[in-house]
């Protein structure tokens, strides 16, 4: 157990660091290195959950797919550098009253009502990974069949959405 | 058992043995390729360093480190410096789950000949190979040129198409197999090769592997004769040495993959008894498959861009579905009539599937090759 924890603390640290580097880096490919070693650990969480598929999903959707989307795009676009900060005059103190806000509710759920959360962690016997993906694909493809295909049409309409939307239309092309 | 410190020991010295046998097994693949495409090009080869120029590898790796290391003046230099060693991770990493043979015997103890069997290893695979893409495009990113820029943008585009019909047409092995472990599917192919039974999966999976690893006829984002070399078109000594490195010991791995989802991996005669047989035929049968690989190179010409997409897009992903669709009926028929002639629907209905698509390849080039507008 000592083992997980300074894992975990070791992680925790890399995870709110890369956090920050994403949102105070000025170039933006620097701010997509850090999401993706923020993904990373992530992925690091899971399995020392005992969630291995999930852990791997996380990496191959997330770290493997979107990521490399986004680099994508900001290279295409020559997006690499942020203009100066433009802010509005309020947006700074509301910022940082709400973050503040946020802060202490979570610090009150945490250390105040930590009693009644209740043990999280999972229990021993679901770390069987074999198991827990055979227990996934139970509960999405028979359980919850409904919801999951729901889900995927939706996903489905969205990217043709995004399709169309890009589309040119004919004979409106011009020069 | 974890405190166990010979059971430490044993991993130290397999992952060494992984990671020597990569480095070794690129160095002398590239002396295999330049032999191999030298005799198709009616060529001799490297033949003066050593006996047979067996030592031409090791002289070209003393030629790379005495090079000079040279790095743009307005690259991005941090990036610039981490994105060789990104392009070669990931193959090293997924060097861990390749299972290599069964259990020996050895020093009274019985010593796995694999490093790690995790239960979810083919989304290890493909988490891995997902992460790849970042060395490339970091590498054209950072070098601040616009031919490493065009590389790297060809690659990803290439990457990211290819790499859906490689998840997909993973996903037939493991219906096979009913596992996602990897010694428990080359344990599932002991009464039959996978390749048997979902022929096209395998070639699938192989056509999306060489795209994914850039080789020919895939290798647009290098293309010498257009970007000059593409992403790598700004590094020299090690740093480009690291990137040749990478190339080389992905197309290990991918053999080594390809071997173990469909040509029953260590499997052999003779090797339930002697176990020790197991590494032999897998190196037999990935020096097979890279012969194809370096074959191809020699034989076909690269894909033009808007085509190779076309063809991973409109060919490859539509089939590797089909194939994931016709396993999964074949298997279920097989549970439900008990049937042993149902498995045999797989593959015959994945060569129908296979033909229609030779037939649309045929259609779509016949009407375009020639047109003009």
């Amino acid at each position: 157990m000592t083992l997980d924890l300074a894992l975990f603390l070791v992680l925790a640290c890399i995870a709110v660091a890369s956090a920050l580097g994403m949102l105070l880096s000025r170039n933006t490919v620097y701010a997509a290195l850090y999401l993706v070693l923020n993904f990373i650990t992530v992925a690091i969480f899971y399995l020392l959950l005992g969630a291995p598929f999930i852990a791997m999903a996380q990496i191959t959707v997330y770290t493997g797919a979107i990521m490399v989307l986004f680099l994508f795009v900001i290279m295409l676009l020559g997006a690499e550098n942020l203009p100066a900060p433009n802010a509005l005059p309020w947006q700074k103190p509301l910022a940082i009253a709400l973050a503040a806000a946020l802060f202490a509710e979570a610090a009150y759920l945490l250390i105040v009502k930590a009693r009644s959360l209740g043990n999280v962690l999972p229990p021993a016997e679901a770390i069987n990974a074999t198991e827990n993906l055979r227990q996934l694909g139970v509960a999405l493809f028979q359980n919850y069949l409904l919801p999951f295909e729901i889900v995927s049409i939706l996903l489905l309409v969205a990217m043709i959405g995004a399709i169309t939307l890009t589309k040119k239309e004919k004979g409106a092309r011009s020069g | 058992m974890i405190t166990d410190w010979t059971l430490w020991l044993e991993w130290f010295i397999k992952a060494l043995v992984i990671i020597f046998a990569l480095l070794i097994g690129f160095a002398y693949l590239t002396y295999y390729e330049r032999r191999a495409l030298a005799r198709m090009q009616t060529r001799i080869g490297p033949n003066r360093a050593g006996p047979y120029g067996l030592l031409q590898p090791i002289a070209d790796a003393i030629k790379l480190i005495f090079k000079e290391e040279l790095s743009p003046a307005k690259a991005y230099k941090f990036v610039f410096f981490l994105s060789p060693i990104l392009t070669l991770l990931p193959s090293i990493v997924i060097g861990a789950v390749i299972p290599w043979g069964a259990t020996v015997h050895w020093f009274g103890r019985d010593i796995n000949l694999y490093l790690a069997d995790i239960n979810v290893a083919v989304l290890f695979f493909a988490a891995i190979a997902s992460v790849s893409v970042y060395g490339i495009v970091l590498a054209g990113w950072s070098s601040n040129s616009k031919y490493a820029m065009l590389g790297a943008m060809r690659s990803t585009a290439q990457m990211i198409s290819y790499e859906v019909a490689l998840g997909i047409s993973l996903t037939p092995v493991i219906l096979l197999a009913n596992s996602m472990s990897m010694r428990e599917i080359v344990e599932a192919q002991r009464s039959m090769w996978f390749v048997v039974y979902q022929p096209l999966g395998a070639l699938i999976f192989w056509i999306a592997t060489l795209a994914e690893v850039n080789r020919a006829p895939f290798d647009m984002p290098e293309a010498e004769q257009e970007l000059t070399a593409g992403y790598h078109a700004e590094y020299s000594g090690m740093k480009f040495a690291l990137f040749f490195m990478a190339e080389y010991q992905k197309m290990i791995i991918v053999s080594a993959i390809l071997a173990v989802f469909f040509f029953g991996g260590y499997l052999g005669p003779g090797e339930a008894q002697y176990p020790i047989l197991g590494p032999v035929y897998m190196f037999a049968k990935i020096m097979i498959l890279l012969f194809v690989m370096i074959w191809v190179r020699a034989t076909w010409p690269r894909i033009r861009y808007d085509r190779l997409m076309s063809f991973g897009w409109k060919i490859l992903l539509p089939a590797s579905l089909a194939t994931v669709f016709l396993t999964a009926v074949g298997i279920l028929m097989f549970d439900v009539a008990k049937n042993a002639l149902w498995m045999w629907f797989i593959p015959v209905s994945s060569m129908l599937v296979f033909a229609i698509c030779v037939i649309g390849v045929y259609q779509a080039l016949r009407r375009l090759t020639y047109e003009r507008v």
